[in-house]
């Protein structure tokens, strides 16, 4: 048994309260680690608001979530017109629904600004994989939740939408049909499936997520923030072992956090008052008509956050396998030449090229859009490790380096763009050259991330007093 | 399974000349200040229950939620409730769904939030409503009796027709624009063959009184939602300057 702390017989009454919970629980001790000595760096700019930003609205989705199950009701019957009894007859819900349906556009616009903070700093590199890793499971159970939450107003959107992508699974070679057979509980997106779509959204993922989210916080409080100089100060310490360019989370963050809550709550709250469908791409215009599985909407297109990896899906199409078995080729022929392996690894890419290029042929291309879009996601697990640049902030590499991590930005959302868009031949095109783009930059990141000169990184943090 | 498919696919071809009637004339614009005019919604509350609400319910409407545009029980129960109904429920019609399917060929859907369905690239629900409403025109080669340039071949007739009157559209032929040496049936507008109860300027006032009731039905509380709105963002507003001054003052001791 830990010893007992003796308290002050004389302290203040609050005091000798915290005495005693701090000898049966580590509050203070928890305090101190996560807050009051928490060192962060002095320098976090703009895109340090966004974690503090996405844990809030976690926190809005998940009150406002528990609110509004209190009154839906996951019944294909009931589904549609117990969220119309929220917007309608519940008192203040229809603030409740617009806050959750806006949540989740929020959710993802924090997230994808917060991610990429992480990409131009290289909050990354060693030592944060793992809060990197961590970072990217919540990512993808997010997609999870959007997804399966999307179905629950069983409008016509939420049901053709997930039709369209569990039908996706069917393509998967061998196990694919009953996967989607599984993943339905039924032949069509039914009842049943809005069951466990719905027990999935309010139980399952959220408490994965949750994990995650302490798992995600507790890492990142081990290892300490990265920042926008990439400079580790944990380096250069002051007599008390305190880093001298850290300051206390609390309360210098906190207050700091504070501000940036209050102005995420303005524009969220102009949205929500003002434009809570935000022009169709919040709640989109065909979710107000009732699920029917027998009218197939002449075009179905998942809400914004999802777009530009439905635009990768999309864009692979026959002709576009053709050009990935080209893209093996090429690969396979520079390794083998330029990549100094021994003759071994030499065999070794060839039969994987040869491999890999029978498997493209082999199933069909809709499989390989999943892949595609699959990768899309999966391939952000592995940046750590395709990241040879000897610095981390993009302050310090080559300013042609700018350009690269600009150019993902246009392509992701010129991807996105397409991804609403009905499918065009031209769209198409530039669609297929957009996700060649995308993991052209991943997948040659070890190559380019080295090139080019770097600029010195200074010794400690660069910081002007406000 | 040859019936489905036989259904899916005459859907399919519904929804194409769905989605052409979205390439047909541009919609008009809705006058968005009715939805804040209460006689224009009062007004828009009774042609509902006259003219649509025999055939189509607004299941997720219930009749004392039009307290809220400035009527009474009262007056509800007297004026705008045929039926036997409660006051507190929900604007049901009787219509048996299928045979409703056999006489118009389809199902007339719940209008309970068609305006926040309708919306699309020629302009919102409403613009779609308020053109649609007033783009019927005779023809008889349908089973109604009638037709429409913004939804060709609509199973519904012009319900409002003796308000409007009875009219043919005029076409021309013009050159395609696109192509040389091909003429385009362009619809130039229409003629009036019999007189309506209203003039075309009251028609136009009365259609779009109905809009805006079914503008305000879709989200009774949206005016509630714009004036709770302003509220939220002054007091917002006022947490941000505390917010900003009280980050200052701590961070001014940060070197």
């Amino acid at each position: 048994m830990a010893e007992q702390k003796a308290v002050d017989p004389n302290a203040p009454a609050l005091q000798k309260l915290m005495g005693w919970v701090d000898a049966r629980f580590p509050a203070t001790k928890m305090w101190n680690e996560h807050a009051a000595e928490y060192y962060a760096p002095k320098n976090f700019n703009f895109w340090y608001f966004f974690g503090s930003l996405a844990t809030l609205v976690l926190v809005i989705q998940i009150v406002t979530g528990i609110f509004l199950v209190m009154n839906y009701k996951p019944d294909a019957a009931l589904a549609f017109g117990s969220v119309e009894y929220i917007m309608r007859d519940v008192p203040w819900g229809w603030l409740v629904r617009y806050m959750h349906s806006t949540g989740a556009s929020a959710f993802f616009v924090v997230v994808y600004l917060h991610m990429y903070r992480g990409l131009i700093y290289g909050s990354y590199r060693k030592p944060r994989e793992l809060v990197w890793i961590f970072g990217c499971l919540i990512f993808l159970c997010l997609m999870g939740e959007a997804f399966m939450g999307y179905l629950l107003p069983w409008g016509q959107m939420s049901y053709w939408g997930a039709q369209v992508i569990v039908n996706l699974f069917s393509a998967i070679p061998f196990v694919g049909p009953d996967l989607a057979l599984l993943i339905r509980g039924d032949y069509v997106v039914s009842d049943a499936t809005l069951n466990r779509f719905f027990s999935f959204h309010v139980i399952a993922i959220p408490l994965v997520l949750l994990g995650l989210v302490v798992a995600h916080i507790i890492a990142l409080h081990e290892v300490g923030s990265n920042n926008p100089d990439g400079v580790e100060i944990k380096a250069k310490k002051d007599g008390q072992g305190r880093p001298l360019d850290g300051i206390p989370f609390h309360p210098y963050y906190t207050v700091h956090d504070i501000l940036g809550v209050s102005v995420f709550l303005i524009v969220f709250s102009a949205i929500i008052f003002f434009a809570p469908e935000f022009g169709g791409y919040f709640l989109e215009f065909n979710n107000f008509i009732p699920a029917d599985p027998l009218k197939t909407p002449p075009h179905i297109a998942p809400v914004w956050y999802f777009t530009p990896f439905y635009s990768m899906l999309r864009a692979t199409t026959d002709q576009m396998v053709y050009v990935l078995a080209a893209i093996v080729v090429i690969a396979a022929v520079l390794a083998i030449l330029r990549g100094g392996l021994k003759p071994m690894a030499k065999i070794g890419v060839v039969i994987g090229a040869v491999l890999g290029i029978g498997a493209l042929m082999v199933f069909e291309a809709k499989f390989w859009g999943v892949v595609v879009m699959g990768g899309a996601v999966i391939i952000l697990f592995f940046l750590p490790w395709l990241d040879n640049s000897p610095v981390k902030s993009v302050r310090y590499r080559p300013s042609w380096h700018r350009i690269l991590y600009g150019i993902l930005v246009i392509d992701f959302i010129v991807l996105g763009y397409l991804g609403i868009q009905p499918p065009s031949p031209v769209g198409e095109h530039v669609s297929q050259l957009g996700t060649v783009l995308y993991f052209g930059f991943f997948l040659l990141m070890p190559i380019w991330s080295r090139m080019g000169e770097f600029k010195p990184v200074p010794e400690r943090v660069t910081y002007h007093a406000h | 399974m040859k019936k489905l498919i036989a259904l899916l696919l005459a859907t399919l071809a519904l929804w194409g000349s769905a989605q052409a009637a979205e390439e047909g004339p541009e919609w008009d614009k809705f006058p968005v200040d009715r939805t804040t005019d209460m006689a224009s919604l009062q007004n828009g509350a009774k042609l509902f229950v006259n003219y649509c609400l025999n055939c189509h319910s607004a299941a997720y409407m219930r009749y004392n939620r039009l307290k809220d545009i400035g009527l009474t029980d009262e007056q509800i129960k007297g004026n705008l409730m045929f039926a036997s109904e409660k006051v507190g429920e929900t604007m049901k019609v009787s219509l048996d769904p299928r045979q409703a399917k056999d006489w118009f060929g389809a199902t007339p859907p719940d209008l309970t939030v068609i305006a926040r369905s309708r919306a699309g690239h020629g302009g919102t629900g409403s613009d779609y409503l308020y053109t649609y409403l007033r783009s019927y025109y005779r023809d008889n080669a349908r089973p109604t009796g009638w037709n429409n340039t913004v939804f060709p071949n609509v199973g519904m007739p012009n319900v409002l027709w003796e308000l409007q009157g009875q009219r043919v559209p005029k076409f021309a032929d013009e050159k395609d624009p696109h192509e040389e040496g091909r003429t385009v049936h362009r619809l130039v507008g229409f003629e009036q063959v019999t007189p309506g109860k209203l003039t075309p300027q009251e028609y136009d006032r009365a259609v779009a009184d109905l809009v805006a009731y079914l503008t305000w039905m879709g989200e009774p509380a949206q005016h509630h939602r714009v004036r709770v709105g302003v509220w939220v963002l002054i007091f917002l507003a006022f947490v941000f300057v505390i917010a900003w001054r009280l980050n200052a003052a701590y961070w001014k001791d940060v070197k």
